[in-house]
Order: C-alpha cells, then sequence, then structure tokens
C-alpha cells in the first residue's frame, strides 16, 4: 500500500494562485516587482518574508485591485486575473496593513457592509458566527474608533472574512499588536485554514512565519530569492553552531577533527563547529565531537550551541545572498 | 468583464446616505438654514419692496429656483466629492478596489447616494420655501426631471472632483471659488436680460446660466435661454462627466497606483 504525502497531494494540485512574471514598474521607475513568478497551493498557509520596501504590499496589490501591474499575468483559482476580475475577487479577501476603515461606523454594520459589497445576501448567523470567532460580538455596536489596535484589526480581519474567502491575504496582521493577542491572531489563522482558506500572510515577525507556515517565501528588491516548504528550508539551509572552549590550547586540530567542519582559532583555545541540516545532523555531530575530544584526553571547559533559526536564514538570505547558509 | 452587481450597490448606497444621516447637522438642517435665510432676506423682506418683480414674476417667486439650484449644484459636488475623497484619504478605499465591484456600482453607490440627498434636500428647501414666498412650478414633471438630471450630472461632477483632490483644500476650492461665484452671477438673483451689453453676453458663458435659466423654466414657462439649449448642454455635461469616470477606472488614475 502506497501512502501520500502532503506534498505529494499538492503538487498534484492545481495551484489556486499562479502569478507569472509579474511586474510592477512605477512612473519614476522604481521596479517594485521584477518578473516575479510565484505559485500559491489550496489550503496552505504561505508566508511571504521580506524587508521594508521588498514589494510585499505591492505583490498583494497586485492580486487584489489595489495595484495595476505592468507586466507578467495572474492566475487565481485557474482563470485569468485581467478578464475575470469579478468573478475572482469576490473569492479573495484582504487584511490591510494600515487600520483603514469608517472608524465611526459600528463594528457590526461594518462587517455587514463588507458581505454586502461583495455581493452577498445577509446573513446574520454568519455575521454573529466570525464576530464571536474573533471575540467581537460584545463589541458589534461599538464604534470601530473606540476599540483598542488590537480590536481594530481584528474588526479588518472580520470584514475580510464577511464573504468566506477561498483565498486570504493578510498583510502584517499582528503589526503592532501585543504578543498576547499576536498568539490568539495565529489561532484564528489556523482556524481558518483548517475551515479550507488558503492564507497568503506577510510578516516582520519571523517566528510567526516559523510558528505557522506550510512554505516560506522570500522577497528582496522586488525578486522572490526564494520559495520552500519552511521544513525543507530549515533543513536544507539551517546550521549547528557549537564553540568548545578547551582548558588548554591547541596548536592544530586533533587528527580525529579534521574534515569534520572543525576549525581551531588562532589563540588555539576554541573549537567552532558549523554544520549539520537543521534537522538534527548537526547535534549528533557535535556530540560525536565530544566523545573524540574525550577519547584524545583533550579536556574542555565549556560547549555554547546554536540551532539556526529561520531568522538567521532570512537574513542570511536577504543580507548576505544565502551565501553563509549555504557555504 | 461586464455586469453589474446589485447588491453591492445598493450595499454603497446605503453606506453613503448613512453616512449622511450621521453627520444630519451638517448634510441636512446647515443647506436648509441657509437657503431659508435667503428666502427670508432675498425674497420676503428684499423682494416685497420690488415692484413689477422680475420677468413678469413676483421676485420672491423668481428667486426659487435659482436659489433651489445654487443648493444642488454646492451639495450635489460636495456630497459625491466627499463620499470619495474620505475612503481615499483613510486608506478604506481598499475594500472598495479590491471588491468585485466596477464603474457602474460604484457611480450608483455613490453619485446616486449624493443625487438622493441633493433631492430630500431640494423638496425640504421647496416645503420650506412656501413659508416665505408665493410660487407656482408650471411643469412639475419637467420640473422634478431637470431637478434630478442637475442632481446626478453634479453628483457626478462631484465625484471626479474627491478622485483629482489630494488634499481637502482642493475639494473644498471648486464649490467654493468656482461654483457659488458662478452661480450667484449665473441669474440666480436676476434675469440676465436686464444686464447692459457687453455683460449680458459675457453672462451667456457661464454654464450655470443655463441651468439656472432651464429650471426655471419648468417653473415659469419662460426663461432668459431656450429649454432645449439648457437641457442639451446639461445633457452633453452629464455624458462628459461619466465618459471620463470611465476612464478614471479604466486607467486607475488616482485610485489604483
Amino acid at each position: 500500500m502506497a501512502f501520500c504525502t502532503c506534498e505529494h497531494i499538492y503538487a498534484a494540485m492545481e495551484p489556486i494562485l499562479d502569478i507569472r512574471g509579474l511586474t510592477k514598474t512605477y512612473p519614476g521607475g522604481l521596479t517594485a516587482l521584477d518578473a516575479v513568478d510565484l505559485q500559491i497551493r489550496q489550503g496552505e498557509i504561505f508566508a511571504l518574508l521580506g524587508p521594508n520596501g521588498a514589494g510585499k504590499t505591492t505583490l498583494i496589490g497586485a492580486v487584489c485591485g489595489l495595484v495595476r501591474p505592468t507586466g507578467g499575468e495572474i492566475y487565481a483559482f485557474g482563470e485569468n486575473m485581467r478578464e475575470h476580475w469579478r468573478g475572482l475577487r469576490a473569492r479573495i479577501g484582504l487584511v490591510p496593513q494600515e487600520l483603514a476603515t469608517d472608524m465611526f461606523e459600528p463594528v457590526l454594520r461594518s462587517v455587514r457592509h463588507s458581505r454586502g459589497l461583495f455581493g452577498l445576501p445577509a446573513d446574520p448567523d454568519r455575521i454573529e458566527e466570525i464576530l464571536r470567532s474573533l471575540s467581537l460580538w460584545d463589541k458589534r455596536d461599538a464604534q470601530i474608533r473606540n476599540l483598542s489596535g488590537g480590536m481594530k484589526r481584528r474588526v479588518l480581519i472580520a470584514k475580510a472574512m464577511a464573504h468566506d474567502p477561498d483565498l486570504l491575504f493578510l498583510d502584517e496582521p499582528t503589526a503592532g499588536v501585543d504578543v498576547e493577542l499576536r498568539r490568539d491572531m495565529w489561532k484564528q489563522i489556523a482556524e481558518m485554514r483548517a475551515r479550507g482558506t488558503t492564507v497568503i500572510l506577510t510578516t516582520h515577525y519571523i517566528e510567526e512565519a516559523e510558528e505557522m507556515a506550510d512554505r516560506v517565501g522570500i522577497i528582496r528588491q522586488g525578486k522572490i530569492v526564494m520559495v520552500d516548504e519552511k521544513d525543507a528550508m530549515m533543513k536544507r539551509l539551517g546550521r549547528t553552531e557549537a564553540r568548545v572552549t578547551l582548558s588548554q590550547p591547541l596548536t592544530q586540530l586533533p587528527d580525529g577533527l579534521s574534515g569534520r567542519s572543525v576549525t581551531l582559532s588562532d589563540d588555539g583555545l576554541t573549537l567552532c563547529y558549523r554544520g549539520g541540516d537543521g534537522a538534527g545532523q548537526g547535534k549528533a555531530e557535535v556530540a560525536e565531537l565530544t566523545k573524540t575530544l574525550t577519547r584524545s584526553g583533550i579536556d574542555y571547559v565549556a560547549i555554547e550551541t546554536h540551532e539556526s533559526s529561520l531568522e538567521d536564514i532570512f537574513v542570511d538570505l536577504v543580507e548576505n545572498g544565502g551565501g553563509r547558509a549555504a557555504a | 468583464m461586464i455586469g453589474f452587481n446589485a447588491r453591492s450597490a445598493w450595499t454603497i448606497y446605503k453606506q453613503e446616505l448613512m453616512r449622511a444621516f450621521r453627520t444630519v447637522m451638517q448634510s441636512i438642517f446647515a443647506p436648509v438654514l441657509t437657503t431659508t435665510l435667503y428666502f427670508v432676506v432675498f425674497g420676503a423682506a428684499i423682494g416685497s419692496q420690488m415692484q413689477g418683480g422680475m420677468g413678469g414674476v413676483n421676485y420672491g417667486a423668481f428667486i426659487v429656483p435659482g436659489l433651489l439650484l445654487l443648493t444642488l449644484l454646492g451639495e450635489s459636488t460636495s456630497n459625491a466629492s466627499f463620499g470619495i475623497y474620505m475612503p481615499r484619504f483613510t486608506g478604506a478605499i481598499y475594500e472598495l478596489l479590491s471588491a468585485p465591484v466596477g464603474v457602474a456600482e460604484t457611480l450608483v453607490g455613490f453619485v446616486g447616494a449624493a443625487a438622493t440627498k441633493s433631492l430630500i434636500l431640494a423638496a425640504i428647501i421647496l416645503i420650506t420655501a412656501t413659508a416665505f414666498v408665493d410660487y407656482t412650478i408650471a411643469h412639475p414633471i419637467l420640473a422634478v426631471g431637470y431637478v434630478i438630471l442637475v442632481s446626478a450630472s453634479f453628483s457626478l461632477f462631484g465625484f471626479i472632483l474627491g478622485i483629482w483632490a489630494d488634499n481637502f483644500e482642493k475639494l473644498s476650492i471648486v464649490p467654493m471659488l468656482i461654483l457659488m461665484p458662478l452661480t450667484f452671477l449665473g441669474g440666480t438673483f436676476y434675469s440676465i436680460d436686464v444686464l447692459p451689453e457687453p455683460w449680458r453676453s459675457v453672462a451667456l458663458a457661464n454654464p450655470v446660466v443655463y441651468l439656472v435659466n432651464g429650471l426655471r423654466w419648468t417653473f415659469y414657462g419662460s426663461s432668459d435661454v431656450s429649454i432645449w439649449l439648457s437641457l442639451g448642454l446639461t445633457l452633453a455635461f452629464l455624458a462628459a462627466c461619466v465618459a471620463l469616470i470611465a476612464y478614471i477606472f479604466r486607467t486607475g488614475w488616482r485610485l489604483r497606483s
């Protein structure tokens, strides 16, 4: 009996969003998106990471109709956005980065408005369900301007969910919210995915992508630098670093350690290991290193280890073009 | 892709009307009060001292169409321009732009609501005017049609203004510095026939003259210029506004980056 993994299922499915050669050059000459190719799979949570000005919001804007691309094509649900924008937009939701809405409106009316704007009939039960799921039901009659920043962001999420989109963009959904609320929102996003919504989020918080995303894309200067499964990216680019402080200086590497990604510091007091695959191999090699030292009669007084996080990988890719991670 | 989503249009329309009623003092009471003061000062007080009236009509009654138009032009333009400018200013327009909503739904929603507000104002003003001046409407159906046409035209114009403006100053410049002077000089308070040449000919270059006289004809069956010319120019203005808005939506000018 053959088992089919999620990756195999994803690979067999048509992408829910297929971006081909998407380019946006502003009249001033700035190229915000430079021939971006990106495929999003149905049902996944995709995190798009990138520094400020990398093109994340422009990419979202191009898909959602806020930005007019200067080149390339966007296909959603198998159809061309340019030709079938009306039907496709009805299936896409957007939570913007800015807290932008009519702040004088009460919560309930604002969310109802969003549903109507997308052409759907009123559904009080569904609206109540959405508001309750975001802990907004008790605030339904409050003017949005009187809510806290975190609550306002929830209102924007409720408005985006009001038409039950199949594909939801969250542009920096937890920017400016406290840690507790951020974790609460992670839970909400996970629940959206559980209901079958495909979620694409941009974030500055690497831990957010690490916590939630199935796949991660890294964008830099309008170009997609890398797209991969989060776990595969960690495995491929993740590294273990270990520093072993010796009690006595060495003049050269012991014989058993040569060829094991170990270097000796100039003062001979520290052995530095850098290797592994981000999936446990590095830890095993560090353990083997310490055993070798013991067998060789080399005494050590301290060991420091560090596993590279998604943040390390991200910083490396953005600042060094991935050179350090790949080294 | 063509199509029309009536529910989306109704949602925008309803939202815009609610916004007006949320600011009822500013949206309804203020213009009604201002126009009423005109009726009191020019119609009842000064008008009663003018023997023979203007153009064969009692002066108080003579200024009713002009004052009605003064309010219609200003309010239609302001309502529609604020309606679209505010979401642009706050960033809330993202929701409209990302929704399955085209130019038709947007116009029916925003412009329809702005025109409706103007029509409500017009009705209140006409009812209020009866307390101060005696007037009649010779062609009531045509008058209603003409008021609707003017409201729709200037709501479309206001919508364009709201897209063009990138600050609040620009938003108020056109109604305050262009529309109001043109309306005052466009025969609201007098017949241009009383002007000496060359000022009468100069006045004919003022487009508001044709609007005021068009409405005045529906009230009293006579005016300084032909009703057909007034009607034709108003329809041409409406068509030009629609064409410009269609262009704006096609190119995304000032709406999509």
